[in-house]
């Protein structure tokens, strides 16, 4: 019988139920692909990186795309500040991942999948090669999987080398193809283009991850949680000022006040949603949900108390995405250092609110002109952050005394 | 580096080569594996690397000079990655920075005279819920505080 | 896979995988879009910014260049697709719906002019201080967006030292702007991988290995990356003030040789089209900026056609007749200085095979310091040689310490097109206005055989002119001598002809099928020495090859910008005036004749020959110390 080493008890509507390793596999193969592809798409299952994009079209399109050798690429290149859900998925759930990823390989007809893993956290790797062994030994990878004639797949596991970016579905592809991890344009897309041109699903491990639960429950079942455009359930990563932070499986449409009083948060000023790349929500606004047509995130959530300095919080992000740009495109590799000096100007009271305005202009143009997420969001706190807690900025200095 | 040690990275060179393929996507698993041995990848390594995956030189210091992990100049044999991202921030990373600092006597970015430490900044190292964090190698330490971080490094060689 | 398949600089986009029907006409051929108001019908996977030039709307590129692969990484050519969410590069999506384009919106017009903005925050320097004043992409961009002030502010102090270790290509990376044009010249197009985006982030550079001093990797010196930096990043090593110097010095004797190349290009650096050739004029120009003598590099191509071709001749009967293994077939030309440095580096061990003749500039620094010092009774140390070329490398080859055979410097100076240029307009010349003159004897007549040397399979044709007519004693079977197998811009190229009714001498080739090679751009001579390798062409006997796409006329020294078309016009000039000359075989040139009786006297590869007009190569390898 597989299982998985040491699973601590965790309670969850979709990904922390009971799970039997194997079992998605095995209903995939009973209910051929065109089964599973519909379920997926009953599900409404969108990717759980932060883009949103659907499970089932990606599938299909990779699955239509021309092209004998296709393959799945695992996302854990979990970088986002603040999130580590994949983290827990990878260590406790390697089943679900792992069932996810043949299940995906049967579907789209790929016969290898790729797991790039952030080099963080190579100190796992062990034992999911272990995971995989085992696997192996029970005929759920390798050849002929389960017993069907020419269900062949198995799954490698890459390291990546500390570089954020690398989380980008096509630098992670140019990574994994042994290039510098710099973003591809798009068009064309990884499924018809993707790792060594080869049509490739590239899913984060989360979406992986919901996918045997969908087949065995199927995708009606799983559109009943969650809103009606986000539906399903969300591994939310939760930090910062809380008495008791760590990973969540929460429904979507979930409000930002429920959460808190979940992880008992007290006097929270500021709650940032999505990771440095995401926006920063004020207390006013708690009431927004959590959800793909309202505040996004891949999972992270950071809480800020009223002790914490919102500008500090901001050259943080900023510092961040000046380090780990890539470099290639103008708008976010000279973008972000300008947002940067912004900030140090606001700091050291230098600046002008007409170059302020300037900046945020540039924001707009970075949102629009960069050629990745990374400098397509990276102004979004800054935007934020600037505009929600404008008093505290400008007006007064983060210990509530005002200027001269 | 004498012709001995050169002929010895040559040959475990072509070795990484024939494990895991001569063709390009092979490049950084080859490059972590010279990483973890040597600390660092020499511009020998480099342009033997090249030579086997019939790449050019430059190329290869194309790719280590974008990954944080990877390092064309010689590293301490420990390498020392605290997070600074701002949920470590704000749970005291401050503190055990410098503590840490205190205790081996370099600042951050720097290689101890001995070459054992080499101090490193890193983006969030996904323990947000543990903070601080810091990676030694490759193993991650959670919930440091200042005194904790400097045990730490005492016990390692 | 092939090996140009695999290799590929990083930002080198991988054009979508559409399959693209063979003729426009059948249905799904063509794809109507909605350009601004404009309904257009376009071939199916066309670029917006092709589609776009098609009808006249001007979309501004800055990392987009026609001979280079897709990057999309400056952001300049942003334009609106209606349905999506962010702008897109319209370098790089192929057009494959029914889209609705929109090229001059609020969001593109803003969008470009902050990418503008951003770049001009990191360009250090001022632009009257460079040498691309007023032929610089990023200045013309500033100018059609109205740059009038430095919104982002404007970087103060250099960040960077300049790299002038080469004498070839100076680097000056305070005025990159990251376009990565010259990574994919030199990775993707010349394949010789010396320059790479380093770093990550702001701190991404563009250097070389290790941040190696150019002069200290395996720079081939060719320049392509000059000719393609929109900026002057990259520009080569100017040695006018030294010249100048040299003609204000009553003591020296300063003699010039143009060669074809430049005489094609330089009127564009004085605004006129490309393809217009202005050698007399040129002549004039020179003689007052005041220089003592011009002479035409023709002249000595006509000589290394005479070197060249009795050593292929040789070494035809020492392999054919002697049966000696240790001669090495196909002999390949030596003329391109690149080439020459691309084989020391990338195949040492092939060295056998380069023809030892040196090129025509350095026989002709070494004819004028021993030969026409002689008879005009001048000091050859007093002479000072410059030689005109369209070419960096040849700045490197002037210093090889090998290239002194006369007992002085052969040639003390190489000057590329740009430089000429510039030294004419710093006399206060207008070159089109300048009467016609010839050039000056002794070496005043040249055959057209080395006029077409300047475009790719020039060498090749005129070696084969003579060649045949010495084995044969007629001309060559090509109507109006015109050897089309050798033209054109193919990459690689390979043809043959039969050696029949063979004069005495020759008659070991008789019956003999010659078959020759051409390639340019030092990626095609990769694929030919990687066939070479695999023993695929050993039945080849000569192969001509030159460092730069399109050959000299696309010269790292040559006018910027370049493009395919250009080159093709400067070759279409360079053949047509070699049509109207009265001399168009190396043999025939009188001059030649003369040089042979007078001072060469036992004739080409003789010893005194090997001395002066020969030379050796040397093994580098590609290990980088």
């Amino acid at each position: 019988m597989l299982t998985v080493e040491n699973r601590p008890k965790r309670d969850g509507i979709i990904l922390f139920s009971d799970y039997k390793a194997g079992s998605g596999i095995r209903r995939s193969v009973e209910m051929g692909r065109e089964n599973v592809l519909f379920e997926l798409r009953e599900s409404k299952l969108k990717g759980r990186g932060g883009a949103g994009f659907s499970t089932a079209t990606k599938w299909m399109l990779t699955a239509a795309a021309s092209g004998e050798i296709k393959y799945i690429v695992c996302n854990a290149d979990e970088g986002e500040p603040g999130t580590f859900k994949d983290k827990v998925l990878l260590t406790e759930y390697p089943d679900l991942v792992f069932d996810g990823m043949v299940v995906a390989g049967f579907t789209i007809g790929a016969k290898k999948g790729l797991v790039y893993l952030r080099g963080e956290y190579v100190y796992m790797l062990k034992s999911l090669e272990r995971y995989l062994d085992r696997m192996r030994t029970y005929n759920l990878l390798g050849k002929n999987i389960l017993g069907k004639e020419g269900f062949d797949f198995d799954i490698e596991i890459r390291l990546g080398a500390g570089a954020y970016v690398c989380g980008e579905e096509t630098a992670l592809i140019e990574s994994l193809e042994g290039h510098r991890g710099e973003p591809r344009n798009r068009p064309p897309y990884p499924v018809n283009t993707g790792y060594m041109g080869c049509p490739t699903v590239v899913n984060n491990v989360e979406t992986l991850a919901s996918v045997p639960n969908i087949l065995i429950k199927g995708g009606a079942w799983f559109a009943k949680h969650g809103t009606d455009k986000s539906t399903g359930s969300k591994l939310f990563s939760i930090s910062g000022d809380c008495k008791k932070p760590g990973v969540y499986e929460l429904p979507w449409g979930i409000t930002i006040d429920e959460v808190l009083k979940i992880v008992e948060a007290e006097n929270t000023k500021a709650v940032q949603v999505g990771g440095a790349s995401g926006s920063c929500i004020p207390k006013k606004c708690f009431d927004r949900k959590l959800a793909y047509e309202d505040a996004a995130t891949g999972g992270s959530i950071m809480i800020f108390n009223e002790s914490r300095n919102m500008l500090n919080v901001l050259k943080n992000f900023m510092e961040f995405f000046v380090e780990e740009s890539c470099g290639q495109c103008t708008p976010c590799r000279v973008g972000n250092v300008k947002l940067l000096e912004g900030i140090e100007m606001i700091e050291n009271n230098e600046y002008t609110f007409r170059y302020i305005n300037q900046l945020k202009d540039l924001c707009k143009t970075m949102q629009l002109a960069s050629k990745c997420g990374l400098g397509q969001s990276s102004p979004n706190s800054f935007l934020s952050i600037l505009e929600n807690f404008k008093e505290e900025i400008f007006f007064k200095n983060g210990n509530g005394v005002y200027h001269g | 580096m004498l012709i001995l040690e050169k002929n010895m990275l040559t040959e475990e060179i072509e070795k990484l080569a024939e494990q895991y393929g001569n063709s390009r996507a092979s490049l950084m698993p080859i490059l972590q594996a010279i990483q973890i041995k040597y600390n660092h990848i020499s511009d020998h390594a480099q342009q033997e690397i090249a030579r086997v995956l019939d790449i050019h030189p430059v190329e290869v210091y194309g790719v280590i000079s974008f990954y944080a992990f990877l390092h064309a100049e010689p590293r301490g044999r420990n390498i020392v990655r605290l997070c600074k991202t701002i949920c470590c921030e704000h749970a005291g990373k401050d503190l055990v920075e410098k503590a840490i600092e205190r205790e081996i006597g370099v600042k951050f970015g720097e290689t101890t005279k001995d070459e054992k430490f080499t101090l490193e900044f890193t983006s969030c190292l996904g323990m947000c819920d543990q903070g601080p964090a810091m990676m030694i190698n490759n193993e991650i330490y959670t919930k440091l505080d200042p005194e904790k971080a400097c045990e730490i490094l005492s016990t390692i060689k | 896979m092939d090996k140009k398949d695999k290799l590929r600089a990083p930002v080198s986009q991988q054009p979508l995988k559409v399959e693209k029907p063979a003729d426009t006409n059948t249905i799904g051929g063509t794809i109507s879009v909605q350009l601004n108001e404009k309904k257009v019908v376009v071939p199916f996977g066309t670029t917006i910014l092709d589609a776009c030039k098609e009808n006249q709307i001007y979309i501004p590129t800055l990392c987009h260049h026609s001979d280079l692969c897709i990057a999309g990484n400056c952001r300049v050519c942003l334009v609106e697709v209606e349905g999506m969410r962010t702008l897109q590069t319209a370098c790089s999506f192929p057009i494959t719906s029914n889209i609705k384009i929109r090229t001059s919106t609020e969001n593109v017009r803003k969008a470009r002019r902050h990418v503008i903005d951003l770049l001009l925050s990191e360009h250090y320097g001022d632009c009257y201080a460079c040498v691309r004043n007023n032929n610089c992409e990023l200045q013309s961009l500033a100018k059609e967006y109205g740059v009038d002030s430095f919104t982002f502010g404007h970087i103060k102090e250099p960040k960077y030292e300049i790299d002038n270790s080469s004498p070839s290509v100076i680097r000056d990376m305070n005025k990159c702007v990251n376009c990565r044009r010259c990574v994919r010249t030199c990775i993707d197009l010349q394949e010789v991988g010396v320059l790479e985006a380093v770093g990550r982030g702001n701190e991404t550079k563009i250097t070389t290995f290790m941040d190696k001093p150019l002069a200290d990797v395996i720079c081939i010196n060719c320049g392509q990356c000059i000719n393609r930096c929109p900026t002057g990043a990259l520009h080569a090593n100017d040695p006018s003030d030294d010249i100048w110097r040299a003609i204000d010095d009553p003591t020296k004797h300063v003699v010039i040789q143009t060669a074809p190349s430049p005489r094609a290009a330089i009127a564009e650096e004085f605004g006129f089209p490309a393809g217009t050739s202005m050698t007399q004029e040129l002549n004039t120009a020179l003689r007052r900026i005041g220089f003592d003598k011009v002479f035409d590099t023709n002249f000595s191509a006509d000589l290394t056609i005479m070197e060249e071709g009795t050593e292929l001749l040789h070494r035809l009967k020492s392999k054919i007749v002697e049966k000696d293994d240790s001669v090495k077939l196909p002999q390949f030309t030596s003329c391109s200085p690149g080439w020459v440095k691309y084989i020391e580096h990338f195949y040492p061990d092939y060295l056998d095979h380069l023809s030892t003749a040196k090129s025509p500039q350095q026989m002709f620094g070494a004819v004028l310091k021993t030969f026409y010092a002689q008879e005009y009774w001048i000091d050859p140390k007093d002479i000072v040689t410059v030689a005109v070329m369209p070419c960096s490398a040849k700045k490197f080859e002037c210093n090889r310490p090998e290239m002194n055979s006369s007992g002085f410097k052969d040639v003390d100076y190489g000057l590329t097109t740009r430089e000429l240029a510039k030294m004419i307009r710093e006399a206060g010349i207008h070159l089109p206005e300048m009467p016609k003159s010839g050039f000056d004897d002794p070496f005043g007549e040249a055959s057209g055989a080395g006029l077409i040397f300047g475009a790719t399979g020039g060498v090749m044709e005129a070696a084969l002119r003579t060649a045949y007519e010495l084995i044969t004693g007629r001309e060559v079977p090509f109507k109006d001598l015109k050897i089309e197998p050798c033209r054109g811009f193919e990459g690689v190229k390979k043809a043959s002809v039969l050696l029949e009714g063979c004069k005495p001498d020759y008659s070991f080739l008789e019956g003999v099928e010659l078959k020759f090679m051409v390639a340019h751009g030092t990626a095609n001579a990769m694929t030919v020495m990687e066939m070479l390798k695999r023993g695929e062409i050993d039945d080849v006997h000569f192969i001509e090859i030159m460092g730069c796409p399109g050959g000299c006329i696309g010269g790292g020294g040559q006018p910027i910008p370049t493009s395919q078309e250009i080159r093709t016009k400067r070759a279409e000039a360079i053949y047509k005036e070699e049509e109207g000359l009265p001399i168009r075989k190396s043999h025939d040139n009188p001059h030649i004749t003369y040089i042979y009786e007078k001072f060469f006297k036992e004739g080409p590869c003789s010893e005194l020959s090997h001395k002066l007009l020969h030379t050796h190569y040397t093994k580098r390898g590609k290990y980088i110390v």
